[in-house]
């Protein structure tokens, strides 16, 4: 990606509303979603057991039901996976237990000569693992917030963080409207993609920061809108190549990373695009209007105790 | 026109004198640390449980202490499995995660371990005579009967009066109620009527008491094999758990589905880091060049310092560690943009190298140290699988730090003071017509 940015002139800050407009209708359409159709929950968050069933060659659904009626058993569903659907996927809502799942995984030994992965979870695993995701992430939040506000200001680190939700939440969002199955991994990419995030915002942020610095003097929305536009052009060439070169890694794994990195590359793809947009369309422009209210404030406190002071002299 | 200076050769050489020493180093023992680290389940079969740990009477509560007692128990129990690396965890305040890798007898380990090994001496009404607490402990063994040379279990009582004291009480009764049943994880509303009569019975043995026993050795006599015998001596030395094992989850992946997981995983990777590398070398030429050099010695670190920590590896640890190329290229991107501005402006290669290095380190810091807090909170505060993710974050960033910040620093640095690239600006992808004049 080549942008010749020293004579490129894009005007990010002209269509903020409409990013911000479009980033609310997609989350609103998101939290909708969540609220009602949910997440399609994977076993990971379920009471239940899988049996993963790999064969040597082709087998069909109905085959897998065959034997497992052979032995007493019903599974509640059963999907098959692989390049060549050698892979059989059976699951029991409400679990096994272990003299049966041990029963299942011989029986199947003997047939296909490959022993079953068998997971069975009370949903409580998960729903710990998720609920302590959320809060360290809460915290974390906060742990940014200080720092950013150290190394640069409060309003750096607050629009980093609201970039740092929209990402997150992009990726549920889009979770929930494709009905895609949620695990442990989704976890896993979820705060890859937090990190990620933060880390595009910042670099960034530091540009605008820079930028700023050899302003003479900022008065208000214009000039701000000046080097953000400046900012973003000139970091838009490594922003471009450092989201195409991690999509790069994040696509191979999705095409060719097998069943059990799906779910978790294709959440990774989803974030990775909702982390670039974010930095450069929601965080930078959120920075600007928060900023120029603050200049705005800021000039009319001086001039009203310039008001003030006026009588005495 | 200014005269070019002379190239100072001697910096190439040391170019790629470190370069093949390293290289060297890397060829040499990178399978090496490769085939040290430890494979998750996922990768190489085996199985976990997760346990909840729940008190046996209602008085006792569960606390670190009996935790750890109740990890060290069950490692006893796995020693006799003979399972190599196991790795048994506490979670939480009542949790403990085993987890067996490569475990190729999955029922017996899983028994084992679900085995509470609670033995008692009761009589034919199941009153409580003696319990575990009541023998020595470590004093279990398995040997033969000296008559019938059948695999037996001996143990050793503590207080021999207190034998004395049972054996006189139930070799007064009469034929038939005289016994002594031993059983191994007797529940409430069991009975030794209905259990006697059972093929796989609690009761492993039991004996007729016919005189009074004043010796303080018991012989346990059962159908045992010689290995069920040792077995059993295992468990109970390796002492009854003081508390009660309800497995929450389990998971286990057969060997040949985690082979193929693994394989697919390495290839996708392979696949994924070579477009990394192409991408890298069309677009930033001689720099991308550089960053294929500085990707391979951070893979290669990362390998190492896993290797180090004993980390295990899983599928998702595998992902983690491929897109942490992509991450750790970003440290190459972000200076090489800045190399190429500088040099745009219109400044030499050598000055727009030192400005480039300079100024994109602040922006490297700034991002990796707020990637970094987030990981150690998510260390501090998250649960196992967080936690592994967290470190593997770290790991990655660190390890992107020395090689793609400093590494890339030293190699480019050599190229750029031999001043052999000097006016060449297409060996860093910029064109000579962006070039301002200053």
């Amino acid at each position: 990606m080549n942008f010749e940015h020293w004579n490129t002139k894009l005007d990010f800050v002209k269509h903020r509303k409409k990013f911000f407009a479009l980033s609310t209708v997609f989350l609103l359409l998101g939290i909708i979603m969540l609220a009602t159709v949910g997440l399609n929950l994977g076993i990971d968050f379920r009471s239940g057991t899988t049996i993963d069933i790999m064969a040597d060659e082709t087998i069909t659904a109905d085959e897998i039901r065959g034997h497992f009626e052979e032995i007493g058993f019903t599974p509640d569903d059963v999907t098959l996976a692989g390049e060549e659907n050698n892979i059989g996927r059976a699951s029991f809502i409400g679990g096994l237990d272990q003299q049966e799942t041990l029963q299942i995984q011989n029986h199947f030994n003997d047939v296909y000569g490959s022993m079953p992965n068998v997971s069975t979870v009370t949903p409580l695993v998960g729903e710990e693992l998720a609920r302590n995701a959320i809060i360290s992430v809460l915290i974390a939040t906060v742990g940014i917030i200080i720092y950013v506000t150290i190394r640069f200001e409060f309003l750096y680190g607050l629009s980093a963080i609201v970039a740092l939700f929209h990402d997150a939440l992009f990726i549920v969002g889009v979770f929930s409207i494709v009905q895609m199955e949620v695990n442990i991994p989704f976890i896993a990419a979820v705060l890859t993609i937090i990190g990620y995030s933060i880390n595009d915002t910042i670099v960034t942020f530091d540009r605008i920061r820079e930028n700023m610095t050899y302003e003479k003097k900022v008065k208000g929305f214009d000039d701000l809108a000046r080097v953000v536009n400046k900012s973003l052009v000139q970091t838009l060439a490594r922003s471009l190549n450092t989201v195409l070169t991690v999509f790069f890694a994040a696509a191979a794994l999705f095409f060719l990373g097998g069943d059990a990195l799906r779910t978790f590359s294709l959440a990774l793809v989803v974030g990775l695009i909702a982390g670039t947009y974010s930095s450069l369309f929601i965080a930078a422009q959120l920075w600007l209007v928060l900023k120029a209210r603050q200049l705005k404030k800021g000039r009319r406190r001086v001039k009203q105790s310039e008001r003030e002071q006026q009588p005495e002299t | 026109m200014k005269k070019r200076k002379k190239v100072k050769k001697g910096l190439i050489v040391a170019f790629f004198a470190i370069v093949i020493s390293l290289g060297t180093l890397i060829a040499s023992n990178v399978m090496a640390h490769v085939n040290n680290i430890n494979l998750g389940l996922d990768l190489q079969g085996g199985f976990e449980v997760l346990y909840e740990v729940e008190p046996i009477d209602s008085e006792s509560e569960i606390n670190r202490e009996l935790l750890s007692d109740t990890v060290s128990a069950l490692n006893a129990r796995i020693d006799v499995l003979g399972v190599s690396e196991p790795n048994i965890s506490i979670e939480g305040d009542n949790r403990i995660r085993v987890q067996l890798a490569g475990v190729t007898d999955q029922e017996t380990a899983r028994e084992l371990l679900s085995t509470e090994a609670r033995l008692s001496f009761r009589d034919v009404d199941d009153e409580v005579k003696m319990d575990g607490g009541d023998l020595v402990e470590g004093g279990a063994r398995q040997s033969f009967h000296p008559d019938t040379n059948q695999p037996i279990v001996t143990v050793t009582v503590a207080d021999a009066s207190l034998f004395e004291d049972i054996t006189r009480e139930i070799s007064s009764r009469p034929m038939g109620e005289n016994i002594l049943a031993i059983w191994l994880d007797y529940d409430e509303g069991d009975s030794y009527e209905e259990e006697i009569m059972k093929e796989d019975s609690k009761i492993v043995s039991a004996p007729r008491v016919s005189h009074v026993i004043s010796s303080r050795d018991v012989m346990i006599e059962g159908d045992f094999t010689s290995e069920e015998a040792s077995d059993l001596a295992g468990i109970l030395n390796a002492g009854a758990l003081p508390v009660e094992l309800t497995e929450i989850q389990a998971d286990s992946v057969g060997a040949s589905l985690g082979e193929r997981s693994m394989e697919m995983a390495i290839n996708a990777g392979i696949v994924g880091i070579a477009l990394i590398f192409a991408y890298m070398l069309v677009y930033y030429r001689f720099m991308g060049f550089i960053s294929l050099l500085t990707l391979t010695g951070y893979i290669y670190l990362v390998l190492v310092v896993f290797d180090w920590m004993n980390a295990v590896l899983t599928l998702p640890g595998i992902a983690a560690l491929i897109l942490g190329v992509g991450m750790a290229v970003d440290a190459n991107i972000i200076t090489f943009e800045r190399i190429k501005d500088e040099l745009r402006s219109g400044k030499s290669t050598m000055s727009a190298f030192r400005a480039g290095s300079r100024r994109s380190l602040s922006t490297i810091l700034d991002a990796n140290i707020t990637t970094i807090l987030a990981a150690g909170v998510l260390f501090y505060f998250g649960t196992s699988a967080v936690q592994g993710f967290a470190v593997m974050l770290i790991v990655s960033i660190l390890a992107s730090f020395i090689t793609s910040v400093f590494g890339a620093r030293l190699l480019l640095g050599l190229w750029v003071n031999s001043r052999i690239l000097n006016k060449r600006p297409r060996m860093f992808g910029v064109k000579e017509r962006e070039i301002s004049e200053l």
